[in-house]
């Protein structure tokens, strides 16, 4: 048997779990809603300006440099994880450390162009 | 599904039972009231030693029992305006994932001593462990609130971040032990370098060791990164709305991230259930005593990451959202790099 169909049966442990607290939750308070209860908190104001509006794209920039680095990451491990055999070859040996070298390189500079552009400046 | 199919999932979900309740769970609920009792030593006060049961305080340990009924019997309150399914999903969503992680966690030396000994195991913990950022995001979005609104982008930029440097850190560690389960990773720690000092990741990846912490404890969004929480600003960022026991859910889900961070730092580099100087032979572990004394180790050890933690909350001062930033994308990302840029050179000239 795989770990997999283990991984399914503690999902479904930890969603039982969830839901268990949702619905005491939903049981056991008191309910006694009211107009100024449910007003979203503002410091004691009445909300000023709504919070469904336009923010900073620097958010969006960081997500898309994230996703470019995340990959990175994706295709390091398994180069990392073989790195160790790729040694004992002796004809892959320095193949296996220039290649990912090259590709370092190549992200580093995206990484040194970001920063140049003031990707990476928060004001 | 045959009837083997059937114990090996029994036994999945007893191990899964005991060692989630058991210890994730309650050291979380024994860990709300320590940190505001070590709070309160640090800042001269006396803290919460109230509660008592029959006029005997315990040092205020009762107070655990009282936070939770409280919790439990609060009103649930959902602000106008918010999005009512999304906003009770949302604390759920955060808790799933950290919880489900401790799965494959191997915290003794068999099989018998993992729920599920994956071999991708510690990629499964960054993918799972990452959708907590989904939880945290919808709240804050969901709240209708401009302080939750605020702390829902902090937190997912702050996350994603930080998420890059973490994978990137153990790269190092991947490369020197050859593997990313985590049995393997921790039976690779066994041997002694030069007959003295023990092969933990520590030892072969120091400065990974460090700049997994920081990334690490900046993904639970703690003291000193807790922008996205930070109370002089953001109220209590992305769960200012949350009340009863949501509100005791995030708690709870910061909690079990903290325990997690003390679990991969014992696992990755301080050698897990491994006891120093002493080589886990064949023989050795077949023995129950053995076994148990290895268990031992690693709670041990993970009890002691979580005491690093916590002090660290409590003496350290908040950095600026720009400074945790700029740490995170022009320190420990190009360290990192560089780190695994050295490894490889390292074991290429000494192959």
């Amino acid at each position: 048997m795989d770990g997999y169909s283990a991984l399914l049966v503690v999902t479904f442990l930890v969603v039982g779990l969830a839901v268990t607290m949702l619905v005491l939750n939903l049981l056991l308070g008191p309910k006694n809603p009211s107009a100024i209860k449910s007003e979203p908190f503002e410091c004691g104001q009445v909300q000023i300006t709504s919070p469904r509006q336009r923010f900073s794209v620097k958010f969006y920039l960081i997500a898309i440099v994230f996703i470019v680095f995340d990959i990175e990451v994706v295709f390091l491990i398994p180069w990392a994880v073989l790195y160790r055999w790729f040694l004992t070859q002796p004809s892959w040996a320095v193949l296996a450390f220039t290649e990912m070298l090259v590709f370092l390189g190549i992200l580093g500079l995206g990484l040194a162009y970001f920063w140049k552009r003031r990707g990476l400046e928060w004001d | 599904m045959t009837a083997q199919v059937v114990e090996a999932l029994v036994h999945a979900a007893i191990k899964f039972a005991i060692l989630v309740p058991g210890f994730v769970l309650a050291l979380a609920a024994l860990m709300s009231w320590i940190e505001r009792r070590q709070s309160a030593m640090i800042q001269d006060r006396v803290g919460p030693n109230r509660a008592s049961i029959g006029g005997v305080r315990a040092w205020g340990l009762f107070h655990i029992i009282a936070d939770t009924l409280k919790f439990a019997l609060k009103e649930n309150i959902v602000p106008r305006g918010s999005n009512p399914l999304l906003f009770r999903l949302a604390p759920f969503m955060a808790m799933a994932p950290a919880l489900i992680v401790f799965a494959v966690m191997p915290v003794g030396p068999t099989n018998r001593w993992v729920v599920s000994n994956l071999d991708v195991g510690i990629l499964f913990i960054f993918a799972i462990g990452s959708l907590s950022v989904y939880g945290a995001t919808i709240a804050g979005w969901s709240s209708n609130n401009n302080f939750s609104l605020l702390g829902a982008l902090r937190v997912s930029a702050q996350m994603i971040s930080y998420e890059v440097s973490l994978a990137l850190n153990l790269v190092g560690v991947f490369m020197v032990f050859g593997s990313i389960n985590l049995q393997t990773i921790i039976e690779g720690q066994g041997a002694l370098l030069g007959g003295v000092l023990p092969k933990w990741g520590i030892v072969v990846q120091p400065v990974a060791f460090f700049l997994f912490l920081a990334a690490s404890i900046a993904e639970t969004k703690r003291t000193p990164f807790d922008a996205p929480e930070g109370e002089p600003e953001l109220v209590s960022g992305y769960f200012t709305e949350y009340s009863g026991l949501a509100l005791a859910t995030w708690f709870l889900t910061e909690f079990a991230a903290v325990i997690m961070v003390a679990m991969m730092a014992t696992a990755v580099f301080f050698g897990g259930w491994q006891i120093p100087w002493l080589p886990p032979t064949p023989a050795l572990v077949a023995t129950w005593w053995f076994q148990i004394a290895c268990v031992m180790a690693f709670f041990a050890k993970t009890l002691f990451f979580v005491w690093v933690q916590m002090q660290l909350r409590w003496t350290l001062l908040r950095m600026r959202y720009d400074q945790i930033m700029t740490m995170g994308w022009k320190y420990i990302l190009p360290i990192s790099l560089a780190n695994v840029l050295v490894t490889g050179l390292f074991l290429l000239l000494t192959r």
